[in-house]
This record gives structure tokens, sequence and C-alpha cells, in this order.
């Protein structure tokens, strides 16, 4: 490794932006050293808790997205969102990301309607609606920011970070606003959380309950836009959908519970946040809002292989475990038919028997003896009273479903 | 004998695009009587349902149940849609599907509380589905998730049922048990209208038919109008079902 001049903190590239990081050492820091920093660190404070709240944010919103099966409705939100930002700067002349994340907004909203609009009154597929709409916004608002990037105005450079985000960039009073914006979701969904959760299971007969379901739809889509759009500044517009799905499409894995799932995303979320800050900090030049995803990426990865009742791992596991004790059954079976044909269970056979039958291996006969279900006296086996007993039932037992 | 009209439908035409799946429907269903709607797939069954309870919006006509507008008669209503109509894979659980059931009567933001668990619980066991009461929904048999919507329903203790295919892939047993549900309930003096498949079955379960095939064919007593004149006139090939005396 070269060493380094002086710690560029996030790999925030834009000079302007590096604030109190001189006295971050430069190369290794270790946790410890990283944790105090995070809490006397201004700005690294103030990303950390950004990147945490929006990861949270979006995380519980996500859920819904994801259960909805509106995977490209964040695509197309933030998408959507890059004209608006385009133009809120071309009116105003300002780089406020207040101004600009107005603009987005605006634009987000108008994008994520009008798809609304496209599939009630075209029938066209929803993924149709919403590629259509990422494309024609996205279009629009990179020629928009060509344009601008074209115009003899000083004032205009940095504004394709909110192409792929800049965490450096987020102040105090972003945070805030986040904060508040979080808050506020969290009190929308727990007020109506009963008709978010009958919404998202059946929507037909939520209509025939009486629920003014263009209403319920309209106040999570708003949200979500919300989440998207407060997420341009520090992930942009390019990775911000991937905030919006791994942490739930991670949670889904964990959990057979909505209020579980919507909790275990939204962690899953901050978690992303705080870890992808912690690691584009740590590491000269990465940028925080990829490593972000990254880490977000890692949980779905995690999840997908390692949850217990729908990881890959666990059902492998579990599939082996299935057969062998089949295997172990059907071979007591077999015994129990054999023994069965003397008037005394215990009577010896020999081990030539079994050879015959399909599935029965040395390993199942020791398994079975460990289980004390037979006993062996060499090359003769015999049922024990507990073997003959648990073979009766076996075939009393309807085959229990298990979970 | 003059019986209550539940049910009345006026000139109802549907489309989801330019070609009408309904075409001037007009249709009154009397007070508790159990019926099934029959036609081939295609037909409009489900859209029919669908337009009754305001899920679809129709291009004319109109809707009355015991003479007023559906939106007035609401807790009167309860409605069990095609069971590949949601995702099962939903993170939830039997219980709290059949919990949905009193949502219409609790209202906005109102949370269920004992009460609504217990009605909720007694569903479930007139469905014979209480041991599954914590399961996953996804971990349920086809059969066993057409039990949870038909429990989900009876705790709305609506006075009229809309039920769309509740034998859709059950077993022998259990369409014996949905069966005997449903009569009890035409026995409670509710109206039951179901949207049915099996034609051979429509005379021993139903007293009321309705043949529908974007136009309505016929509607009546089954003892009356279940014939192959219909039959064929719905199904459009010649059919012969053999109708027990
Ligand atoms: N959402 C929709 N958009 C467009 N066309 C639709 C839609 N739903 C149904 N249709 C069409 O309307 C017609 C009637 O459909 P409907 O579902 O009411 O039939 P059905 O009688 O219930 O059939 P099935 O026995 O298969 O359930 C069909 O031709 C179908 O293709
Ligand atoms: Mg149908």
């Amino acid at each position: 490794m070269k060493p380094q001049e002086t710690h560029n903190l996030c790999g925030f590239t834009t000079a302007t932006n590096i604030k109190n990081c001189k006295h971050l050492k430069p190369k290794t820091i270790d946790i410890t050293e990283y944790i105090t920093l995070v809490f006397t660190d201004y700005t690294l404070r103030t990303i950390t808790l950004g990147t945490a709240i929006l990861g949270a944010v979006t995380g519980m919103l996500g859920s819904f997205a994801v259960l909805r099966k509106q995977s490209l409705l964040g695509d197309a939100i933030s998408h959507a969102a890059l004209p608006g930002i385009a133009i809120a700067f071309m009116l105003t002349d300002t780089k406020d990301s207040n101004v600009l994340l107005l603009g987005a907004l605006i634009s987000g909203l108008l994008g994520t309607f009008w798809i609304r609009g496209i599939i009630k009154k075209t029938h066209l597929k929803s993924d149709t609606a919403l590629g259509l709409i990422l494309s024609l916004f996205f279009g629009f608002g990179m020629l928009l920011l060509t344009f601008i990037q074209k115009q003899p105005n000083a004032n205009q450079a940095g504004l394709d970070k909110y192409l792929f985000g800049q965490a450096a960039t987020l102040l105090e009073a972003d945070v805030w606003l986040m904060a508040s914006v979080t808050g506020i979701c969290l009190l929308v969904l727990i007020v109506f959380w009963k008709e978010f959760k009958i919404l998202l299971f059946d929507a037909d007969y939520t209509k025939t309950l009486g629920f003014n379901t263009k209403f319920i739809d309209i106040l999570i889509t708003s949200f979500i836009v919300l989440a998207i759009v407060l997420g341009l500044q520090t992930v942009g517009v390019v990775l911000m959908s991937a905030m919006l799905l791994a942490p739930a499409a991670a949670a889904r894995q964990w959990t057979n519970s909505l209020a579980t799932m919507v909790g275990l995303s939204a962690v899953f979320g901050a978690s992303s946040g705080v870890v992808g800050t912690a690691v584009s900090a740590s590491q000269n030049n990465l940028s925080t809002g990829p490593v972000i995803v990254l880490v977000a990426s890692v949980f779905v990865l995690v999840s997908f292989v390692f949850s217990p009742s729908r990881g890959l791992l666990f059902k492998q596991i579990r599939f082996i475990k299935n057969r062998r004790d089949l295997q172990l059954h059907k071979t007591l079976a077999f015994m129990y038919n054999i023994a069965e044909t003397h008037h005394n269970i215990a009577h010896p056979h020999t081990i030539k028997i079994l050879n015959n039958f399909q599935g029965f291996t040395k390993r199942t006969l020791q398994e079975l003896v460990k289980k004390n279900y037979v006993k062996l006296e060499g090359s003769m086996w015999s049922l024990t009273e507990e073997g003959f007993k648990t073979a009766s039932n076996l075939y009393n037992q309807q085959p229990e479903n298990n979970e | 004998m003059k019986q209550n009209i539940a049910i009345r439908v006026d000139d109802l035409t549907v489309a989801y695009n330019y070609k009408p799946v309904l075409w001037d429907i007009d249709l009154e269903i009397p007070e508790g009587v159990l019926m099934a709607i029959v036609g081939p797939n295609g037909a409009g069954k489900s859209t029919l349902i669908k337009s009754i309870l305001g899920i679809l919006k129709p291009i004319a006509g109109s809707v009355s149940i015991y003479d007023k507008p559906y939106d007035k008669q609401r807790a009167l209503v309860a409605y069990v849609p095609q069971k590949g109509s949601v995702d099962w894979d939903f993170p939830t659980t039997a219980l709290d599907v059949v919990m949905m059931g009193t949502y219409g009567s609790l209202g906005w933001i109102k949370r269920p509380g004992q009460r609504q668990k217990k009605a909720a619980l007694e569903a479930l066991e007139k469905v014979g589905m209480l041991p599954f009461k914590s399961r996953q929904i996804s971990q349920l048999s086809g059969g066993q998730q057409q039990r949870i919507f038909l429990a989900r329903a009876l705790v709305q203790n609506a006075s009229i049922y809309f039920m769309d295919e509740p034998f859709q892939g059950v077993d022998a047993t259990t369409e014996i048990a949905i069966i005997n549900i449903l009569k009890e309930l035409r026995k409670a003096g509710k109206t039951v209208v179901v949207v049915h498949h099996d034609l051979q079955t429509v005379p021993e379960y139903f007293d009321w038919v309705t043949f529908l095939n974007v136009k309505k064919i016929a509607t009546g007593p089954v003892k009356d109008i279940f014939n192959d004149n219909n039959l064929t006139k719905t199904y459009g090939i010649n059919y012969k079902v053999s109708v027990q005396e």
C-alpha cells in the first residue's frame, strides 16, 4: 500500500466538503478508535446517523414494496426524481439540497402517479409501466444535466453527485429532516397498521369491507417516494432502489410475521448504513453509497443461505435429515414385518435378510441399535420391546406434517 | 310464496377493455337460497361477483342489496375470493387472516381485540382449522387455505355470502365439510351465491342456479331450469347431465 497524505474520509472526492478529517489517522484504524471517532467527529457522526436513519426508513418501507412485488417501484421513483433536481436547479440557481430535493420529490411523485394512471387506464403490466416511466424520466433528467453542465456557470459543479450520491455532503439539518420523516412514517405505520396489512394481502377483499384502498395505497406510495428522495443525496439515483429492496428481501427470510419483517428490515437497513459508512471511512477513496448497498447485499446473501426456515443451507440439511429418518423408519418397519411372523418378537434373525431390502445400510442398522430399537448379536438381529412398540406406532400414525 | 329479493342486478354491463365481459345482465336472487353460478371458463362469473361487490366499476347498470346500493349494505355482505387471487407466501398466520374478516366492522384504525379474536377462533373451529391457527399460511395445503378463506367470511357474520369457487382443489372430505357449512348458512336464512364448476353436484348441493356466459342464459330453481337445454346453451356443446329425480 502506498502511504497516504491525508485520510480522505469516505472517499469524499469533492475537496470542498472535507471538513474535520485531519485528525483521522491514515491506513488502519482499529474498531474502538473508529467508534470513538463516530461519537467525537462531527462529520463522521452526521454521516453515520444519516445513513443509519436512511437505512431504517427505506428498509421499513421496502418491506411493503417487496410484498407487493413492486421491486421496480424504487427504481422508477428514484430515476423519476432526476429531472426534478435539474429543473429545480435551473429555476433557482442554487445547490441547496432542500430546494433540489423538493424538485426531486415533485417529479418523483409525478412519475409515480403517472405510473399508477398508466396501469389503471391501459391495463399494461405494471413492470412495463414502471420501466417506461423510469427510462423516460431518467433520459430527460440526464438530458437536462448535460445541458446544465454545458452552461458557463461555475455553480453547476457537483450536481452529478445525485447520480451516485455523496454522503460527505450530508449536513446536520439533512439528518434532522430524515429523522423527522422517519418518525412521521413510523407513526403512520403504527396508526394504519391493520389497513396496510390487509391491503398488502388482499386488496380486492379490503375494498369489499369498505376501506378506501386508494387512500391507503397513496399513503404507502407517498412515503416510499419521500424516503427515496431523502436518500438521493446519500446513495444516489442509480443505487437507491437497492436500499429499498435489499434489507426487506433479507428480512423476509428470517420471519413469518409482517411486524417482525418490517422491524428486522429497518435494523438491516440501519446496520448497512452504519457498517457501510465505517468501511468506506476506513478505506481510502471508497464512496459511501455503493459500499452501503454492498453491505446490504451481504445481508441478503447471508439471509438467503443461512435462514433457518427458508435458507438454502438449512433446507438442504433438513432434506438430508428427513431422508435419513425415513430410511430408518422404513428399515424398522421392514424388521417389524419380519419379527411379526414369530410370536416371539425378540426372536433373532440374520442380517442377510435385510440386505435385499432397498434403502437398508449398515449405518441405519447402527443407528437403530443406538436408539435401542434393535439388538445385535454376531450376525443376528432382533427387535427390542421398544423397537417393536415404535414400529407398530409407525403404522398407526398419520405422517405428521412437520412445521 | 313471495320471497324478499336479496340481490338485484339491473342491466349490468362490464368490460375490461373494449369487449364486454358481461352483457346486459338482469338478475334477481331471492333471500335464503343457495345458488350456483355456472358457466365455462371466462364466462364472467368472477367478474359478475366483483361487479356486485363494487370491486369493478360497471359500464352500465346497477346493483342493489335489499333494495339499497351496495355501499350502504356492506355489513350484510361477505366475500370469499378465488383462492389464487392472493399470494399465500405473505408473512402471516391462519388466525391473522381469519381476523381480517372483522376489520370491516372495526372500521379505520381500531385494532382487533379479544372479542374479534374469539370470533375468529370460533370460525376456525367451524371449518375444522383450529389446530392450524398459528400456522404460517404458506404451509397450509390448498384445501386448508380454502377453508381459511371460508372462515374469514364466516367471521363477517353477514346475511349474504359470495363465494368464488370454494371447492377448487379440495378433496372429497373438505368438499362435504364446506357444503355442510353452506347448507347450515341457508338454514339460518342467509343467502349464499357460489361460483361452481362441477355440474354433477349442482342438483345435490344447490336449490337455485344461474347459467352465465357473457349473457345471462337462465336463472331460477334448480329443479325447474337445470336441464340439458340450458346447459347446451351455456356451454355451447351438446351437454348431457342426468338430473337426479
Ligand atoms: N383483469 C382483467 N383484465 C382484462 N381482462 C380480464 C381481467 N379479468 C378477467 N378478464 C377477462 O374477462 C373474462 C371473464 O373473466 P372471469 O374471470 O370473470 O371469468 P370466470 O367465469 O370467472 O372464469 P373462470 O371459470 O376461469 O374463473 C375473461 O375473458 C377474461 O379473460
Ligand atoms: Mg373465476
